[in-house]
Formats: C-alpha cells, sequence, structure tokens
C-alpha cells in the first residue's frame, strides 16, 4: 500500500468513526439542551439560548422522585448484598468441594442464564402474593440475589486461585470459612468490583419486574416511578420530561463518566469467562 | 484410606451446606416456577370462588387458534432479524475503530458506549421525543434535508417496530462492542504484521485474520443478543404500548398484557411455556453450532 493511500484510509477511518459517535451521542446531547433550556428552546436551537435549572426543580416537585431515588438504593443494596453473600458461598462450594450431584447442580445455575426470572413473572408473583410481599421492596430483589452468573463469574474466578495458598492456610489451622475470608475473598476482588458495576446499573436500569410487583410510592424504584411521570398525557412539557429522565439515569451517568475506565474494564471482565 | 474417607464425607457436608442459601433462591424463584409453570397452563384460571380446573389442552388450543400470538411471536422474529445482525455488525466497527490510535479515541468510545449505562426507560423517553411527528428531531432533520412531511413513525402500524429496533440497536450495540475490543487486545500483534509482510491489505486481514479470531466472541455476543431480542421489552411501554393494532408488541411483552392486565394468568402460563421451549430449542440449537464452527485454542 502506498503512503497517500494509508493516509487516505486513515483519515477516512477516523471521519466514519466519528460521525458514527456524533450520531451515537445525539439523543442523549439532545435531551441535555432540553432538560437545560426553557421550553420554548425544545426545537430551537440557538447557541446563546438561556440556560435554566427550571426544568428539574419543576419535575422534582411534580412526582416524588427523592423516595424513587431511596427506594433504588436500597433496592439495588440488597440484591448486591444478597448476590455477594449466597454467590460467594456456592462458587466457593462449585470450585473446591467434591461432593455428589455437583455436576448437574452446576448445570442446573447455569440454567438461569437462559431462564432468567423476569421471563417467569407470572409464578414469581404468585409467589410474592403467597408469601405476602407484594408492594414491599424485598419482593424485587428476592427473585434475582441467587444469580447464575454470579455463582458462574466467582467459580471461575476462585478456580484460577493455586490450591497452595488454600492449603497453607488450612495448615496454619485456618477452617474452611476462614480460608474463604482469607484467600480466595481477598484474591477475587477485581472480579466482585466487576460483578459489582454490572450487577448496580443492571437493577438500577431493570423495570418491568418491579412495574408488576410494586404499587405504591413507597417502593417504587426510579424506573417505574420515570415512566408513571412521563405517561401522564397531560400536557408536562418535554423539556421536564427530558429533566427527570437525565436525572433518573444521572447517578449512574455521572458515575460512569467519572469511572470509564473501570466500568468498560468490568464490563470487559464480566463478559470473557 | 480412613482418613481420606472422612475428609470426603466432610467435603460433602461443607460443600452441600456453601450451596444450601443459593440453592433455595434459585429453585424458589427459577426452576419451580418454571415447572409450576407448566403444571398451570394444563388448568383453567381461578377466578373469585372458582378456582382453577383441569381443562388439558384447552389453553394451547386457544393459543394455537389466537392471532395476536402469531403475530406477537412474528413480531419477534422480525425484531430478532432487525436487532442482532446490526447492532452485531456495528459492535465490530466500533470495536476495530475504537481499538485503533484514533484522534479523539477517548471521546468516541465514550460515544458508543454510554447507551448501555442508561435505563432503557429513560432511552424510549429521549427518543419518544426523537419520533415525534412534525415537531421531532426526526422530522426536523427529513424535513430540512429532504423535504418530507412530518410522519408518525410510532403511530404507523408499518413503522412502529422498526422505530422500536432502531432504538433496540442504539443501546446495544456499544454494549457488545466491549466483549469485541477485549477480544481483538488478546489477539497478538505479529499476526497481522505477519500479514502485511506478505502484502495482504487491511480488508484481507480482517476477512482472514481478525474475524475468524473474533468467532468464539461472535458467538458468545449472538447468544447474549438472542436472548436480549426475547427480554428486552421495557421500551415497548413508553414507546408504542405494543400498538397500533399489536403491531410492536413482542412475546414477552403480550405475556405481560395477558397476565397482567387481562388477568389471565393461565393463558399467560402457556404463553411462558412457548416463549420458555423457544429459548430452549434456541440454546440447543446454538450449543451444536458452537461445538462444530468454533476452534478454540
Amino acid at each position: 500500500m502506498t503512503r497517500t493511500s494509508e493516509t487516505f484510509d486513515r483519515v477516512l477511518n477516523t471521519g466514519a468513526a466519528w460521525a458514527l459517535a456524533l450520531i451515537w451521542v445525539l439523543p442523549l446531547a439532545y435531551a441535555v439542551w432540553t432538560a437545560f433550556h426553557p421550553a420554548a428552546y425544545e426545537a430551537r436551537f440557538e447557541l446563546f439560548a438561556p440556560l435554566t435549572l427550571e426544568n428539574f426543580s419543576k419535575a422534582w416537585d411534580a412526582a416524588p422522585f427523592a423516595r424513587y431515588f431511596l427506594n433504588t438504593f436500597i433496592l439495588v443494596t440488597m440484591i448486591l448484598a444478597g448476590q455477594f453473600f449466597l454467590c460467594t458461598l456456592a462458587a466457593f462450594a462449585f470450585a473446591r468441594f467434591e461432593f455428589p450431584g455437583r455436576n448437574i447442580l452446576f448445570a442446573l445455575v447455569l440454567l438461569q442464564l437462559l431462564v432468567m426470572p423476569d421471563i417467569l413473572m407470572v409464578e414469581n408473583y404468585k409467589t410474592m402474593r403467597l408469601l405476602n410481599l407484594v408492594d414491599t421492596i424485598p419482593a424485587i430483589a428476592l427473585p434475582y440475589i441467587a444469580s447464575g452468573f454470579g455463582i458462574f463469574l466467582l467459580r471461575q474466578t476462585f478456580m484460577t486461585i493455586p490450591k497452595e495458598l488454600d492449603e497453607a492456610a488450612r495448615i496454619e489451622g485456618a477452617s474452611f470459612l476462614g480460608v474463604l475470608w482469607k484467600v480466595y475473598i481477598p484474591l477475587a476482588k477485581p472480579t466482585y468490583l466487576a460483578y459489582g458495576l454490572v450487577s448496580v446499573s443492571h437493577h438500577w436500569n431493570n423495570f418491568l419486574w418491579p412495574l408488576i410487583v410494586t404499587n405504591s410510592v413507597e417502593t417504587r424504584p426510579v424506573t417505574v416511578g420515570l415512566s408513571i411521570f412521563s405517561a401522564i398525557d397531560s400536557g408536562i412539557e418535554w423539556s421536564v420530561i427530558n429533566a427527570a429522565t437525565l436525572m433518573t439515569s444521572g447517578p449512574l451517568l455521572i458515575a460512569f463518566l467519572l469511572f470509564q475506565r473501570q466500568f468498560v474494564q468490568s464490563f470487559m471482565r464480566a463478559g470473557i469467562k | 484410606m480412613k482418613m481420606r474417607a472422612l475428609k470426603l464425607k466432610r467435603d460433602w457436608i461443607h460443600g452441600w451446606l456453601l450451596l444450601m442459601p443459593a440453592l433455595v433462591f434459585l429453585f424458589a424463584f427459577t426452576h419451580i416456577p418454571a415447572i409450576t409453570t407448566l403444571i398451570n397452563s394444563f388448568f383453567s384460571t381461578p377466578r373469585g370462588r372458582r378456582s382453577a380446573k383441569f381443562i388439558g389442552l384447552e389453553n394451547y388450543d386457544r393459543m394455537v387458534n389466537d392471532p395476536v400470538f402469531w403475530k406477537v411471536l412474528w413480531n419477534n422474529l422480525w425484531f430478532a432479524i432487525g436487532t442482532i445482525p446490526a447492532s452485531v455488525g456495528l459492535a465490530i466497527v466500533m470495536a476495530l475503530w475504537v481499538n485503533e490510535k484514533l484522534m479523539g479515541r477517548g471521546f468516541v468510545r465514550m460515544a458508543y458506549f454510554t447507551p448501555t449505562v442508561l435505563p432503557l426507560i429513560a432511552v424510549a423517553n429521549i427518543w419518544l421525543f426523537f419520533f415525534t411527528p412534525g415537531f421531532g428531531l426526526f422530522d426536523q432533520i427529513t424535513g430540512f434535508l429532504f423535504g418530507w412531511p412530518a410522519s408518525n413513525y410510532l403511530g404507523n402500524p408499518d413503522t412502529a417496530l422498526n422505530a422500536i429496533i432502531v432504538v433496540t440497536v442504539w443501546k446495544e450495540a456499544g454494549f457488545f462492542m466491549i466483549f469485541y475490543l477485549a477480544a481483538l487486545q488478546a489477539i497478538p500483534v505479529s499476526l497481522k504484521e505477519a500479514a502485511q509482510i506478505e502484502g495482504a491489505g487491511r480488508w484481507t486481514i480482517f476477512w482472514r485474520i481478525t474475524f475468524p479470531l473474533l468467532m468464539p466472541t461472535t458467538l458468545f455476543v449472538c447468544v447474549n443478543a438472542v436472548i436480549n431480542s426475547f427480554r428486552l421489552v421495557d421500551h415497548i411501554f413508553i414507546l408504542t404500548d405494543g400498538g397500533p393494532d399489536n403491531a410492536s408488541a413482542l412475546l414477552l411483552f403480550y405475556i405481560y398484557e395477558v397476565a397482567f392486565r387481562f388477568w389471565e394468568t393461565a393463558y399467560g402460563a402457556t404463553l411462558t411455556v412457548a416463549l420458555l421451549a423457544l429459548l430452549s430449542l434456541l440454546a440447543i440449537g446454538q450449543f451444536f453450532f458452537f461445538d462444530r464452527k468454533v476452534h478454540y485454542k
């Protein structure tokens, strides 16, 4: 290949990559534009249009977003704590213990990657009604805390940890739970971080199951709150809806922009088995 | 010998104890509901004092004769065909670009990946305004560039599903890009250099070296994309609510409607069985495809 055609190639590629990137940010950029400008500028683009935070305060006042945020925060924390606890124990069992039925049980765990709890919403709703948990935050969380994905991911990590470390700790008199706590969990920290980020962003964004199982302000997470807020056909201005939209995705979005590298690496780590 | 047997016994007990809590939840919310779904699909929906009674295959008979069921199944097929190749193809192109030394690479990567972090509900809200007839950005752009009249993309049965597909591709491509990026970084540079010395062009290098080496990633991503094509329905609630006339309803959305809007839980269970059967078929199919086509190192 000649030199000029190579530069030409490079320019073409850069141009195309940028064009696609601009198309990709356009929807978000547009939402930001309308959210920070008065309603009159929803479809008029002037460089010096006045900036305002009024849309945000209107949205904040129009619906109990503070409560929704609190609910989502409790929900995400509950799920993450439950997942870390249950998945760690299960993964440790699969990685380092020999017992009858291990392979079958592991296959049953992996089955959950295909048959997610969302798909079984009809039966899960009945279960929640039976347990008298409908319209509570635990009801949203419970189906997700034994995560097949989490067990799988942690098992893979635990299996890479040299057995010698395990045996050394046992010789020093540590119990099997002590070994788990002192050897396995510290060495699997990057996996926990990766899985944690994936889990938090997934459950922050989850919608269908919370929609079904909640029906009051005290339990609704932000996604359901947002859908109710924007579904009211009354004349809520677009700029206000967009402000609410940005607000609900805001914490994750800001966290993502600040920790972009960790996010991307976490998703990568979680994806490669 | 005795010691070893004792250790094995202890291993059994410890293993089972460690597993127990996770298994309880796993069975309670995944395996048992899957089985009761199947059982309930042979019963009628309990109403008031009338409890469910065994009705054999009546629900299935109804399903086979339900035009809406076939409609949403067909929609789901189109949705899969529309989203999977487009988002996977775009993901590869994005990953190739971002993997190179590109001007402003950080911004480009961020732009591609950001939709992944947003809730699908929020995404739908943003795009809803894009699609607004006359006023929305889509119409403004097409009107300005080509002088097209205002069109109601979401309200028209011919375009509603396509609009949903566009939104889904936008949301998913950046997510899949990450996996390709990881795979690309694992390909040794020496392979590419050797090919360059042999005089291979970029195109040849991609199709002969890079693409085959990405095959395991492609299959992993495809499995995810297929599952997602049955699972992603959140945005439908905001954008079209399945309409007009079920033109943009997908199978899972229909299950929601039947079970939680019409409260016909038995028929909902029957539809869920159909979805589960479909997913298992696809899983089995992909498993065999995996075994034949992918050569791991």
